[in-house]
């Protein structure tokens, strides 16, 4: 039985990864910010036949806590086969436009924490000589638009991140996926005017990720015609992406 | 802001109701005044499966609970669930099967969640030996904007146990439902098919057969006119034994898109129906079938509704009492074939003499028929004003979940208790059903 370790355990698209892997039989640790979503879906995941689920609060832009909270995931659970960070919040861009400290905020939620717990577990891994980190990173990282660029900032720092890990780790045997997903249907996302026949549902997304760490794929765009459209979106050059308002 | 727009499953009356989704149980309450607030008045919306307006807010204002989808907890020796209110049928089959429980009461389709199915006290094939949905729920929570979230069972707060079991959603809204499964010997079911030639062979099959088996239905050719007035085939079905409990992995189509008309008319619902008749009465006999093609068959054709086109559809479900059946089924398929009207899908089924907790429940013992009629505002306008004096005629009454006509006066003579759900109703509650039968 796998033992998976979840960061931003009670998002959509975390949950629903879960309860692919719960299917086979998986121990859990979920971290995350809200005691009784955690505890909701812990409850959810051991109805469905998880082997165990733990869970712990974090916030995790309280940096000095990664630490503890990996040493209570590795004591409930011995060995971590899969880690994925899921965590995230979707930053408001005309908030975050007048607002230097919004604007780090979300930095350092999307991205530096990331980093951070990127650079602790990378340790464990290494020692481990095994596993899998899976980062849910985001198109919106491919190219700096207007309308989202913040969010897209820390994304695209976690993407650069993950492939130099990537490299780092691949003498250990450690894989590192980066997921970047379109539009997801999704709390975080509630409310949105996106466009209906582009946004995927958790479910679908979780399918691809949990198929793409089986794999040790490196990269996956979820749907897949995002990697089409994102390889356009990359090619319009810069003097006429500047006037697009995207 | 929200931006889906959501629709009944007939895609009639056309009201799109903005939705407001709900992600959490703990955000109920919040969610429920402030909506309140906004807009005076919401409504509870499930999974969509309610055919008419009884699931449409007055405000055109839903909180979506579908996101509430997770398992609370499970007890595989007693076949006791707990689950929160959006989880659907389908769901809590593919995780109860594997275990040997299935549901004790389901309807036509497994697409409808907990909360819908409680709050529309549904039935299914088997309503003769195990009555409605309702019979089988243990307890729920029941959040209402002027309380604490409270919890009702038949001992506990009674009163709106048993006002929120077909209560329309109307008297809070219920964030998880405890459901008492059944120990079934197998997934499979045993299906007896046989056809028969009109009405009266009908009722005399159903009185016999019923009894002997755990399901029974029939789909009648509701086209057919004279000597074969009401042939049609009857289908009963008991569960294997054969220790098999799995789900098989069912060929799933999807209607693509809504055409501007509806394609059906008379001309291709005779032909289906004659078809479908012979192709059935073909398979007259014995066989051993996965569950979801006896519970579900509509189910593996994603999104039927659309096949009435952009307009949609009504569908006209009644219960006469087994004194008047026979009469008032006569006059009312009289009624439908001369009128040009018809349905694919006509189904006919006895209902048993076990009551439901439930004040609004709609099953009687008796007969129930369902029929779907393409939406043609004058046709049907007239056509449902003749098949409602049969069926007021008759002392029988209409389905709520699946209405989008029926006038108040003839909801509140067949439903008394209405007026019991209406002291019991969240003022922040009310659905356009409601609104038209009981506030005018």
């Amino acid at each position: 039985m796998k033992n998976i370790l979840i960061i931003g355990g009670s998002s959509a698209i975390a949950v629903a990864c879960a309860r692919e892997w719960v299917k086979e039989g998986a121990n859990l640790f979920l971290a995350g910010r809200h005691e009784t979503r955690l505890e909701a879906v812990a409850q959810d995941l051991r109805v469905r036949g998880a082997g165990s689920v733990g869970t712990y609060v974090l916030d995790v832009n309280d940096y000095p806590q990664h630490r503890p909270m990996l040493d209570a995931c590795l004591t409930a659970m011995g060995r971590i086969d899969i880690v994925l960070l899921a965590h995230g919040t979707l930053s408001d861009q005309s908030v975050c436009e007048r607002d230097p400290e919004a604007t780090v905020r979300e930095i350092s939620t999307n991205a530096l924490s990331t980093i951070a717990l990127l650079t602790l577990l990378a340790c464990t891994f290494e020692a481990q000589k095994s596993g899998s980190i899976a980062v849910i990173s985001s198109v919106a990282g491919d190219r700096g638009r207007p309308s989202n660029y913040v969010y897209g900032t820390a994304k695209a720092a976690v993407t650069t991140f993950c492939e130099g890990l990537r490299a780092r780790l691949f003498k250990f045997n450690v894989k590192v996926l980066t997921i970047k997903p379109g539009f997801v249907n999704t709390p975080m996302t509630a409310g949105l005017p996106l466009p209906g026949p582009l946004v995927a549902t958790p479910e679908r997304v979780a399918t691809d990720i949990v198929r793409a760490i089986a794999r040790g794929k490196d990269s996956l765009y979820t749907p897949w015609f995002w990697a089409q459209i994102m390889f356009v979106i990359r090619s319009v050059p810069g003097f006429v992406f500047k006037r697009i308002s995207l | 802001m929200s931006v889906s727009k959501l629709l009944s499953w007939g895609h009639y009356p056309y009201a799109p109701q903005a939705s407001h989704p709900l992600a959490w149980r703990q955000s109920t309450q919040t969610a429920l005044r402030e909506l309140g607030t906004r807009f005076g008045t919401t409504l509870p919306f499930g999974n969509g499966r309610s055919y008419g307006d009884s699931c449409l807010a007055a405000t055109d204002h839903v909180v979506t609970l579908r996101g509430l989808d997770r398992f609370i907890s499970a007890d595989w020796n007693t076949g006791v669930l707990r689950a929160e209110a959006g989880v659907t049928l389908g769901e809590v089959l593919a995780l109860a099967v594997p275990h040997g429980w299935m549901l004790a009461v389901t309807p036509g389709t497994q697409f409808v969640t907990l909360g819908g199915a409680l709050a529309n006290d549904v039935h299914g094939k088997n309503h003769h030996v195990r009555g409605t949905f309702g019979r089988h729920v243990r307890r729920f929570s029941l959040l209402r904007s002027d309380s604490a979230p409270l919890e009702c069972a038949a001992d506990d707060n009674a009163a709106l146990f048993c006002a929120t079991i077909g209560g329309l959603g109307l008297t809070g809204i219920v964030e998880w439902v405890e459901i008492q499964l059944l120990k079934v010997g197998s997934s499979r079911l045993t299906v007896k098919t046989l056809p028969f030639d009109n009405l009266d062979e009908f009722l005399a099959l159903s009185q016999v057969l019923d009894p002997a088996h755990e399901y029974g239905v029939a789909w009648i050719d509701c086209l057919s006119s004279g000597a074969s007035l009401g042939r049609g085939i009857y289908m009963s079905a008991d569960h294997a034994a054969d220790g098999h409990y799995s789900s098989h992995a069912r060929r799933v189509r999807r209607v693509p898109f809504a055409l501007p008309w509806s394609p059906v008319n008379r001309v291709t619902l005779k032909a289906f129906n004659a078809l479908y008749y012979r192709r059935q009465a073909a398979r007259a006999g014995t066989a051993e079938v996965d569950y979801a093609d006896y519970f579900y068959p509509l189910d593996s054709l994603l999104e039927w509704n659309r096949m009435y086109g952009r307009l949609g559809f009504q569908q006209y479900q009644f219960v006469v009492p087994e004194t008047a059946a026979r009469d008032a089924l006569r006059a009312f398929l009289q009624t439908i074939a001369s009128s040009g009207s018809g349905s694919f899908l006509a189904v006919l089924k006895r209902c048993g003499t076990l009551a439901s907790p439930g004040l609004l429940s709609f099953p009687m013992p008796g007969i129930s028929l369902a029929l779907d009629f393409p939406q043609h505002e004058a046709k049907n306008q007239a056509l449902f004003a003749r098949l409602d004096a049969i069926v007021r005629d008759a002392g029988g009454r209409l389905y709520p979940a699946k209405d989008a006509h029926m006038s108040g006066a003839d909801f509140r003579a067949a439903y008394p208790a209405w007026q019991a759900i209406e002291q019991l109703r969240d003022p922040a509650l009310m659905s356009r059903f409601w609104q038209r039968t009981t506030q005018q």
